[in-house]
């Protein structure tokens, strides 16, 4: 009832707002986030979900490999605009052993109508994981220790070595930022 | 006068040494700082200061928006900790970060229709020009400093989030927030200073 109440309110916020309102789509993202307040669980959704211990294993592979963990949610504008590039360096860097992880951080009403839809639409091919883990406070600096917890984030790793990077990247960038990693 | 020199050029190294390397997070405010006091706009249109809280013990200062799902996730929350410790000299005064042509949902119309709805019950502060968030070294979007009125200033007194649960309010096992407050109303040592938490970094 208390969601039904708050989504006649946001009508008539949007209706009062015109078209204006119409094109932010910000604004309906929040909307979206509370007149949906039913909740997925692990099994029906279509990706992995893991609790931060769950989540270590892909953080520590040794396979020569590297692996670019990156760390992002639908509700993140620019870590939807960086994820072509992470889209690239995953098809076009394959051969040289670099494998993509986009480990969403969407919250659990979002799991179905948001996350599955996105992926679908962008038709997204590198791994999708969730990492559902609330004590955040517990994890993040186990990631990094100068993580504050903002995202997009991303953890670059190898056998050898492993970089953490606080912010969002040009394709140029993370190709660079990669070169490191397999030369 | 050779010591002097000497210094000066360890310093200058030090200082060389250290600007090589990019400094991700250390900016801002560190527990024990003074923090700046600001004059910002709310949204009932007046300009407002910490100095305006003649009777104020402290403040729960709190970066957040209308559009970062965590914010929303926190409004009730915001809400419920203004309605505990205003009466006791700690009032939220939450800002918003936030740069309105970047994420027009956090227009200053918007703020005001947002408070409106909610019923925020403190106010709710435009960061024009984004001047006041990078010097607290707020990143993300919730981000509360808790500060002390001292004689010296307002001394920052915990950084961080508002505690280990953003789902779901009922499984909340430490509320970092509700701990500092009570902790330095009663003069004692707030044990845990710093949390983190996942947010929406705030948009240039």
């Amino acid at each position: 009832m208390k969601y039904l109440l708050l989504s006649v309110g946001f009508l008539l916020i949007f209706t009062a707002c015109g078209n204006k309102a119409k094109e932010d789509k910000t604004a309906e993202v929040v909307d979206t986030a509370y007149t949906q307040p039913v909740e997925t669980t692990a099994d029906q959704v279509k990706f992995p979900v893991y609790d931060f211990e769950g989540l270590q294993p892909l953080l520590n592979q040794e396979d020569g490999k590297t692996y670019i963990i990156n760390f992002w949610a639908t509700w993140c504008k620019p870590c939807l605009e960086e994820m072509p590039y992470f889209e690239e360096v995953n098809a076009e860097r394959k051969s040289e052993g670099v494998e993509v992880i986009l480990v969403s951080l969407d919250m659990r009403s979002m799991w179905k109508t948001r996350l599955e839809p996105y992926v679908e639409k962008k038709q997204l091919k590198s791994k999708v994981v969730i990492l559902d883990d609330p004590d955040q406070n517990a994890w993040i600096p186990k990631i990094d220790a100068n993580w504050d917890g903002a995202i997009p984030a991303t953890v670059i790793y190898n056998q050898n070595n492993r970089k953490f990077y606080g912010h969002g990247f040009t394709l140029d960038e993370l190709n660079e930022a990669v070169d490191v990693f397999v030369n | 006068m050779n010591v002097l020199k000497l210094l000066g050029i360890v310093s200058m190294v030090f200082y060389l040494g250290f600007s090589g390397t990019p400094v991700p997070v250390t900016e801002g405010y560190d527990i024990g700082d003074v923090a700046t006091d600001f004059s910002l706009i709310n949204i009932d249109g007046n300009k407002v200061s910490l100095s305006d809280f003649m009777e104020a013990k402290g403040f729960l200062l709190i970066f957040t928006c209308n559009t970062c799902p965590y914010a929303v996730k926190y409004e009730d929350r915001i809400i419920a900790l203004d309605k505990k410790y205003k009466s006791k000299g700690v009032p939220v005064i939450a800002i918003n970060p936030n740069n309105p042509d970047k994420q027009p949902g956090d227009s200053f119309a918007k703020m005001k229709s947002r408070a409106a709805a909610k019923g925020f019950t403190f106010p709710y502060l435009l960061d024009e020009g984004q001047k006041v968030y990078p010097e607290y070294g707020a990143t993300r979007t919730p981000h509360v400093y808790l500060l002390e009125k001292t004689p010296e200033g307002n001394i920052v007194r915990y950084i961080g989030a508002i505690d280990d649960n953003y789902q779901n309010e009922s499984l909340v096992k430490e509320k970092f927030v509700e701990n500092a407050v009570d902790a330095m109303l009663a003069g004692n040592d707030i044990g845990v200073t710093k949390t983190r938490a996942i947010g929406c970094r705030i948009k240039v």
